[in-house]
């Protein structure tokens, strides 16, 4: 009797174990949890936690990417977002704050659904605008200093807890379970699926094209509101120039490792909240094996070209050549 | 389209230039002087030079986001090679233009090769060079070689106390370089067809994977080559240098007139791009009491306004490229 693995996912799941081996062989203690002050401690519970913008951003971004679509804006949304929570945080109430941050993500979401929807640009120029002009809008908020707020109620976003899980990950957790529950429960998903398979075909048969359009780039906007709350919390404070930098790339890396193909039509929302972690856990392996932090570039680069080679059609039919001639 | 529509794109752009000279030199007395505009081309010489090789692999349907990583690396380079390795600046010029090519050469060769689209390649060798600089030091190292001196001093004065600087005729020579190989030899007219149609291009019987890589190849020298200007321009060497150049680049091309779908621009509407970047700049680094983040904004909604504008040329001239595409289809 052979061990039958569920075909779809197999990969990501083996990659992260390995990653997770790799970084308890280099940190014994890798894998001891502590439970104090009502909150889970741990390695494994760092890389949860610091994964939690990424896996929140790649909520929105493989919904994107399955539409054929790409954001490239996140990081900028991040940062209004946070902008927006902190210099609110210690002068109005918390459902205010929150309204305030989530509805500007929003807004950024339907701008770029609106310019790729309606105006028919392509989302990697579409989405440049906002990144580029994004950071900008942020600074004139934070008036270019780095804001910082006291407020109990919104730091709870980075540092609380629920049911000693801590807030990040319970976040990132519940949004999941929003999301797969919005896709996979409604004929939504496959209607993002044939969006991306096929816009043409699929408005043709009654789908609505550009309305879902619209709504997933809201979503991505929205997500990326929440990831910037939690990275403004973590830190108690915003800084226009530095919050959600470089993330998009990460949030693109997240999907793309979770399987989801760029040429779209095919995604898996579970698997890029995968992918998220695996990021993570090389990031946090790298540190704690003591090699130098600069090191994470070159293994993420190395990653994304594997993670790519494996997945081209074009190497796909070399395998199954090679596959065939094998009696 | 008639060649007076077909320039349409570039005379909008040079005329947003021009207006925004005007406005500056109406808000500022000191503005429209011989000596702020040789400034001006100082001042964005590395950023020139790139949006030069972006140009190319814009018109091919392509889009290469490592160039402002190449730019970090080769500042990091040239200041250990010359001021710990030994190695004498020409030299060094030499072996990072051919590194430069190499790296361009492999990305160009996976993307034609691997069918991979071309934004997630060049993202890979964006996070590939970056880290290789961060690796080799992440501290801000001076160059106080001769020949930097000697550069920085060379200069052809112009009357009112303007230099015409070595970054600045550069940048001049790369952007007429740029117009020669791109609308008068083949090279230049393959990377229009393959724009237009990799599959008809390729059925015209033209060398599709040479030209490809050859595509990549050009703008990734062109960016070790900014990256020289760039170390020119500071005499140092700094891993973190020139992050987000490509997003500049790619803004200065856009707003340029070229489309970024393929098979359409100029060189020369891309060189005016740059300078209108360069403007906003200037203008703020005038006014004195505007932050730097204007310049985001500004950047931003007049990437909007071409963008806007190039999607209603195309409408009108009834072609139904543009649609929703998340990639460049290969």
């Amino acid at each position: 009797m052979t061990l039958r693995l569920p075909r779809i996912g197999t990969s990501q799941i083996i990659a992260l174990a390995a990653i997770l081996a790799i970084n308890w062989t280099v940190s014994p203690q890798f894998f001891d949890i502590r439970f104090q002050d009502g909150r889970l401690f741990g390695s494994l519970i760092d890389v949860l936690n610091r994964g939690a913008p990424v896996a929140i951003l790649s909520l929105g971004m493989v919904l994107v990417i399955a539409m054929r679509g790409i954001d490239l804006s996140v990081g900028a949304v991040m940062a209004i977002a946070g902008a927006i929570a902190a210099s609110l945080a210690d002068s109005h109430p918390l459902p205010v704050v929150l309204a305030a941050a989530l509805g500007a993500g929003l807004a950024c979401g339907l701008w770029n659904g609106f310019l790729v929807a309606v105006l028919g640009i392509q989302p990697i120029v579409a989405t440049l605008i906002l990144m580029v002009a994004g950071r900008g809008i942020a600074q004139l908020i934070t008036e270019g200093r780095i804001v910082t707020f006291t407020a109990p109620g919104l730091s709870w976003f980075g540092g609380g807890s629920v049911l000693g899980l801590p807030a990040p990950v319970a976040i990132a957790l519940a949004m999941l379970a929003l999301t797969l529950l919005v896709v996979r429960g409604t004929a939504l998903g496959l209607m993002i699926e044939a969006t991306g398979g096929n816009a043409r075909a699929s408005a043709l048969a009654g789908v609505g094209t550009r309305a879902i359009t619209l709504a997933v780039y809201a979503w991505s906007g929205l997500c990326a509101a929440l990831a910037g709350i939690v990275a403004a919390a973590d830190i108690l404070g915003a800084d226009a120039n530095n919050a959600g930098l470089w993330l998009e790339l990460d949030a693109i890396l997240a999907v793309v490792i979770g399987g989801t193909s760029l040429f779209g039509g095919r995604f898996s929302v579970v698997l890029a909240v995968v992918g998220a972690l695996i990021i993570q856990a090389m990031n946090t392996g790298i540190l704690l094996s003591g090699f130098p932090p600069e090191m994470n570039l070159v293994v993420k680069a190395v990653v994304v070209l594997a993670v790519l080679l494996a997945q081209s059609p074009r190497l796909a039919g070399l395998g199954l050549l090679l596959r065939r001639k094998r009696p | 389209m008639t060649s007076l529509n077909r320039l349409m794109p570039v005379a909008a752009t040079t005329a947003v230039f021009l207006l925004g000279f005007l406005i500056c030199a109406l808000v500022f007395p000191n503005f429209a002087s011989l000596r702020v505009v040789m400034n001006l081309l100082t001042d964005n010489a590395f950023l020139g030079i790139v949006a030069v090789g972006m140009t190319f692999v814009i018109i091919s349907g392509g889009i290469d986001l490592s160039v402002g990583s190449v730019i970090g690396f080769t500042t990091v380079f040239l200041a250990l090679a010359i001021e710990r390795w030994g190695i004498p600046p020409l030299a060094a010029f030499a072996i990072i233009l051919l590194v430069a090519a190499a790296f361009g050469a492999a990305m160009g060769a996976i993307i034609q090769y691997v069918d991979l689209p071309p934004f997630i390649v060049t993202l890979a060798g964006m996070f590939l060079a970056r880290g290789a600089s961060f690796l080799l030091s992440t501290e801000s190292l001076p160059i106080n070689a001769d020949l930097y001196a000697h550069l920085s001093d060379l200069a052809f004065r112009l009357p009112g106390g303007a230099r015409l600087t070595v970054p600045a005729m550069i940048m001049l020579a790369v952007v007429l370089a740029g117009m020669v190989l791109l609308h008068l030899t083949r090279f230049g007219a393959n990377v229009y067809a393959l724009g237009g149609s990799r599959v008809s291009t390729a059925l015209m019987g033209v060398n599709v994977p040479r030209t490809t890589v050859l595509i990549y190849t050009l703008s990734a020298v062109l960016a070790g080559l900014s990256g020289i200007v760039f170390s020119l321009y500071t005499s140092s060497g700094y891993s973190l240098s020139a992050v987000g150049v490509e997003l500049d680049a790619i803004a200065a091309v856009v707003i340029g007139g070229t489309l970024l779908s393929g098979g359409y621009g100029f060189i020369f509407g891309t060189f005016v791009g740059v300078l209108i970047q360069g403007l906003i700049q200037t203008y703020i680094s005038f006014d004195g009491s505007l932050s730097s983040w204007w310049a985001k904004i500004a950047t931003g909604l007049l990437l909007f306004a071409f963008i806007a504008f190039q999607q209603i040329t195309l409408r009108m001239a009834r072609r139904p490229r543009a649609r929703a595409m998340g990639v460049v289809q290969p």
